[in-house]
């Protein structure tokens, strides 16, 4: 097993395309490590990206924010002006593991690792957050929802990683919120979980939304149905058991030990009503 | 009077709440735990485990590891002989494979190598050639006919012919005539039981360090709750002398019942012997899950019938327990244990031990007293709300008292079960108000505790200071315990005693440090030896004082002439005997040994208030008392620690741990990410009362407290949630999954 840490990010792009064998590429570590310990996973080589330029810096960028990809949660988490505007980022990235966990850990890590649970995800897919990916053949950006392939399975091409996220410019009357179902209180992964993410107009209703959910198919799932349930809404309960109905519909989990199809499929359609209610108060909506 | 029961008196040191004498050592990293011994030379050993529930092992070929360099060893259950006793074969079979690998996760083979990557790679080369078998996980399943058979041949004769094969024992415990009971109920209940098997979860793994010589002796290092068991074992297995062995135990990270067997210690022992070098083996914790004990799964029915004022007409109790894939005795506690807390004229247990391809269940606090008392408590419950009664008032009504004759033989002496309810019933806890979606749930707890063989040493310094030697590993604060119990018997501050547990060489036998024995055994044994002392002491002031022996006695710590005529003489303190000793006779020192009778049972009571979300099944404990007797609390910190830890543990096994199988026969969460243990923040401020009814066949009136408080957790909060969500709950965990299944929100 080999060990590079990239001084540029044309060096960590060339390296990875040109190994035949297993790579892995590390940042926060919070997986790769564990995986390794666990003998999942033998790499022949790790590139270390997490001390290229810009990967963990945070900066305004078209009146939203660009975050490196190898910020780590209590970065993240300070940085204040970002968790007024994305609340529910924030608190999805930061429910993830410990506190010193949170100290390593990465949003791109996190969806690179490619879990449908994973907690930062939800949240970036509602959020219509798009990753700038460099690679071999230079750079290229795409949306979040279109990164997973599958449990463990990214859509990036050999020797391509995450180096930042762009968060548009929020409108005035919006936010987002996060949930997840644990057994416990923390330390946990997520069986069911749902972002919202909205806008409130003058007239206190729903004028735009976004509805995505974690743990309930192969990968985190945007679902358009659900966002259309509350729009033109103040999320009455009419509008709300539309939502939590259009969110089942979406499920396609599975049963395993952390829960069941029925279980996951239920709470989902919960956690977007209450992640809505959230996120409509942070908006600044009264119901 | 005989010498050791209980005397009434004014205790100056017991019952205070000093510093922990491994304090320091434990928050600034020094303590010396399993993992942490290292030898010259030292190697790595590590072990091969079955992927399968349940295969025959044809052949291990180890010759492509051997041939690996740096690969020192390789053992596998055929470098073991073949031991003619059953109990001590079991250990053996389970530490390493003979013939059949038994449960995902048995051991097949190690390797001792120079580093721990050497020895992983020597793994990945060993070839087992395995034909799979069927196998059978569940306790229902295993006693159905046609069940994969685990182990062939382990029947005994006191089991009704006809069962599966998987049946190894049946016990039966009561007296008289449940039928005629139920007959005189107004309502009668029956409902049936399940509980998974759960982990002690100790966070400290188990370690171990062997070395062998070529002369034959052997030392071991290991964390355990009892090194001379792990002796006798180790031994047994080795084909050593006890004498040859000396095995010193570690600090030890949690053990809750389960480090008081062998897993990895003989092996290492082997590969040591083999490799001709000392071998560390620590185990991951993926090994721990899967081979080391957890507790028994269960299957149980229980039946109870009571009047319309809440008298208990009758109980019986149907309990199938499995302790995995070798014979189990726990059965035979939980059929004992489950109607303890009652006084009843009619009532039965009947009990099966069954096999499954499980790991060898290792005891867990009150081993088999959680779940039967849980499946009884339930159905006292639901009697109480169907028949409109205070669970209180019924526990009261019907308990056990002293000259009850328990429902599994012996009649009681002075217990503390009506105390402890009655302080329940006045604590503002039990009528606090409770809000929409909450419920109170209450259960009653039970369990024997042990004396046991024991040996104590007491060494008094020509400074005036006293050292302990005592012999078992201290998982509860017992250096404590023990320290203020020699203080208040000489006299002296409890500053300056200290404490220690010593290897197997330096004292006789000691138990395992189980069966909450400790405080009460070693107690007994100390107060002794500090009688011992003090006599000899005694005699030394008679020796300087020219006066008869008898003529002298102690008080606060100093000899005196016994009275008027013994003469007059200024007090002469433990220091001031001490510092004379070497012109005296020389160095004093008081002794103990004796195999402890006596143990007084332990009887607790929680009250817990629990707030179900509907809409997702998830249950927070709100709020939780508890009630309990413990004798005499020597170090109350840790009496209330014992009893927290104890309601921790149990509301983790009611709410959420579980030993979760594949159709595969694997186990799906070995590890604390999906076997859930509760975290800090699931809790909430755990309160306990403490009940001091003195123990008749100890001194101080000590009891053993450990174990009590692991047995109401389960009921109580299953009655507290069955109440909240308005069904009956009847397995355990009370997983939000089963939660949300029982209301009817999800198929």
């Amino acid at each position: 097993m080999r060990y590079l840490a990239a001084q540029s990010v044309a060096e960590a792009a060339k390296a990875l395309a040109a190994e035949a064998g297993v790579t892995r590429i590390l940042s926060g570590g919070t997986d790769v490590l564990v995986q390794l310990k666990a003998g999942m996973v033998e790499p022949d080589l790790i590139v270390d990206v997490k001390k290229l330029p810009g990967m963990r810096e945070i900066r305004a960028e078209a009146g939203g924010f660009r975050v490196g990809a190898a910020v780590a949660g209590a970065e993240l988490g300070e940085h204040k002006a970002f968790c007024a505007a994305w609340p529910g980022v924030a608190e999805g990235f930061q429910l993830i593991g410990s506190t010193q966990v949170q100290g390593r850990a990465t949003m791109a890590g996190n969806l690179c690792n490619a879990s449908p649970a994973a907690d930062s995800v939800p949240a970036l897919v509602a959020g219509g957050v798009v990753a700038r990916i460099a690679g071999p053949d230079g750079e290229r950006d795409l949306a979040v929802v279109d990164i997973p392939a599958g449990p463990g399975r990214t859509n990036l091409k050999k020797g391509e990683f995450i180096t930042s996220f762009l968060f548009p410019a929020r409108a005035k009357g919006a936010s987002d919120a996060y949930l997840r179902f644990i057994p416990r209180t923390e330390m946990d992964i997520a069986v069911s979980s749902a972002a919202v993410n909205l806008t409130i107009g003058a007239d206190g209703k729903v004028s735009a939304a976004e509805v995505a959910l974690g743990a309930v198919a192969p990968t985190v799932v945007r679902v358009p149905e659900a966002a259309k349930a509350i729009i033109g809404t103040k999320l009455d309960d009419a509008a709300l058991a539309a939502m939590a109905k259009a969110c089942e519909a979406a499920c396609n989990p599975i049963d395993d030990k952390r829960g069941t199809i029925a279980f996951r499929t239920h709470t989902a359609g919960v956690l977007a009503c209450r992640a809505a209610h959230i996120a409509y108060e942070r908006a600044g909506g009264k119901a | 009077m005989a010498f050791d029961e209980y005397q009434k008196r004014e205790f100056k040191q017991v019952g205070t709440r000093p510093n922990r004498p491994d304090g320091v050592d434990k928050v600034t990293g020094r303590a010396m735990y399993g993992a942490d011994m290292t030898l010259p030379g030292m190697l790595v050993g590590r072990i091969l485990r079955s992927p399968h529930a349940h295969a025959k092992i044809k052949s291990i070929d180890a010759s492509a590891a051997l041939a690996l360099k740096g690969v020192k060893a390789v053992v596998t259950g055929a470098d073991f002989a073949r031991p003619e006793d059953d109990f001590l074969r079991d250990v053996q079979e389970n530490c390493m494979a003979r013939g059949k690998a038994l449960y995902d996760g048995h051991a097949v083979a190690a390797v001792a190598a120079i580093d721990a990557a050497t020895a992983k790679a020597a793994l990945k080369l060993i070839k087992v050639d395995y034909e799979i078998l069927p196998h059978v996980t569940d306790v229902d399943a295993a006693m159905k006919a046609g069940a994969p058979i685990v182990q062939d041949g382990r029947t005994l004769e006191n089991v009704p012919a006809g069962m599966s094969g998987n049946v190894t024992s049946h016990s039966e415990f009561g007296h008289g005539d449940p039928a005629a009971g139920f007959a005189k109920a107004d309502k009668v209940v029956e409902r049936s039981f399940k509980t998974a098997a759960t982990h002690q979860g100790y966070i400290e793994p188990h370690a171990a360090v062997a070395s062998v010589t070529t002369d034959g002796k052997g030392e071991l290092w290991c964390c355990t709750q009892g090194h001379f068991f792990v002796r006798t074992l180790c031994a047994g297995m080795l084909g050593m002398e006890a004498s040859q062995l000396r095995v010193t135990p570690s600090e030890i990270g949690g053990g809750f019942g389960g480090k008081t067997t062998v897993f990895i210690e003989p092996v290492a022992l082997m590969l040591s012997k083999k490799a001709g070098r000392p071998v560390k083996v620590v185990m991951t914790r993926d090994e721990v899950f899967r081979a080391t004990g957890p507790t028994v799964s269960t299957s149980i029915d229980v039946k109870i019938g009571m009047t319309k004022d809440g008298r208990i007409t009758a109980g019986e109790a149907y309990l199938r327990y499995s302790g995995g894939a070798f014979p189990c005795g726990t059965i035979d506690m939980g059929g004992q244990a489950a109607f303890a807390a009652y006084d009843l004229e009619h009532v039965r247990t009947y009990g099966w031990n069954v096999l499954t391809n499980r790991p060898k269940e290792a005891a867990y606090r009150a081993p088999g007293a959680p779940q039967a008392i849980y499946a009884v408590e339930s159905v006292v419950d639901e009697l109480c709300l169907a028949l409109k009664l205070d669970p209180l008032d019924v526990r009261l009504k019907n308990a056990a008292k002293k000259g009850t004759k328990s429902s599994y033989g012996p009649t009681f002496p002075d217990i503390g079960l009506v105390a402890t309810l009655e302080a329940a019933h006045k604590h503002p806890h039990y009528t606090a108000p409770l809000g929409p979606n909450q419920a109170r749930g209450l259960s009653c707890g039970f369990w024997f505790n042990f004396g046991g063989n024991t040996c104590v040493s007491l060494n008094v310094n020509t400074d005036g200071t006293v050292g302990i030697t005592e012999g078992n590993p201290d998982i509860g604060g017992s250096r404590a315990s023990v320290s203020l119990m020699a203080a208040e018997e000489l006299g002296i501050p409890y500053e300056q005693i200290r404490t220690i547990v010593a290897d197997t060489n330096s004292l006789g036998y000691n138990d395992v440090t189980d069966g909450s024995r400790v405080t009460f055994a070693v107690g007994l044994a100390t107060i002794k030896a500090a009688r011992d002392a003090v006599r000899k002491m005694c005699q030394r002031a008679a020796k300087i004082w020219d006066i008869d022996e008898e003529a002298v006695e102690w008080k606060d710590g100093a000899a005196v002439p016994a009275g008027p005529n013994a003469g007059k003489f200024p007090p002469m303190t433990l220091a001031e005997i001490a510092a004379d000793s070497f012109a005296t006779g020389g160095p004093i020192a008081g002794h103990h040994e004796v195999n402890v009778d006596g143990a007084g049972v332990s009887f607790g009571v929680h009250l817990v208030d629990v707030e179900v979300d509907k809409d997702t099944g998830a249950t927070k404990v709100l709020r939780y008392t508890i009630f309990q007797d413990a004798g005499k609390a020597v170090h109350p910190d840790y009496v209330e620690g014992q009893m927290q830890g104890g309601a921790v543990q149990g509301i983790g096994w009611a709410l959420n741990e579980e030993y979760i199988y594949g159709k595969d026969g694997r186990l799906q969460n070995a590890g604390f990410l999906d076997y859930r243990i509760p975290v800090a923040s699931d809790l909430p401020p755990i309160e306990t009362v403490i009940l001091e009814i003195p123990n008749p066949g100890h001194p101080y009136g000590v009891r053993g407290v450990g174990e009590t408080p692991i047995v109401p957790p389960l009921a109580a909060i299953s009655n507290a949630v069955s109440r909240a969500i308005g069904t009956r709950m009847c397995e355990l965990p009370m997983s939000p999954p089963r939660i949300l299944k029982a209301i009817g929100t999800t198929a």
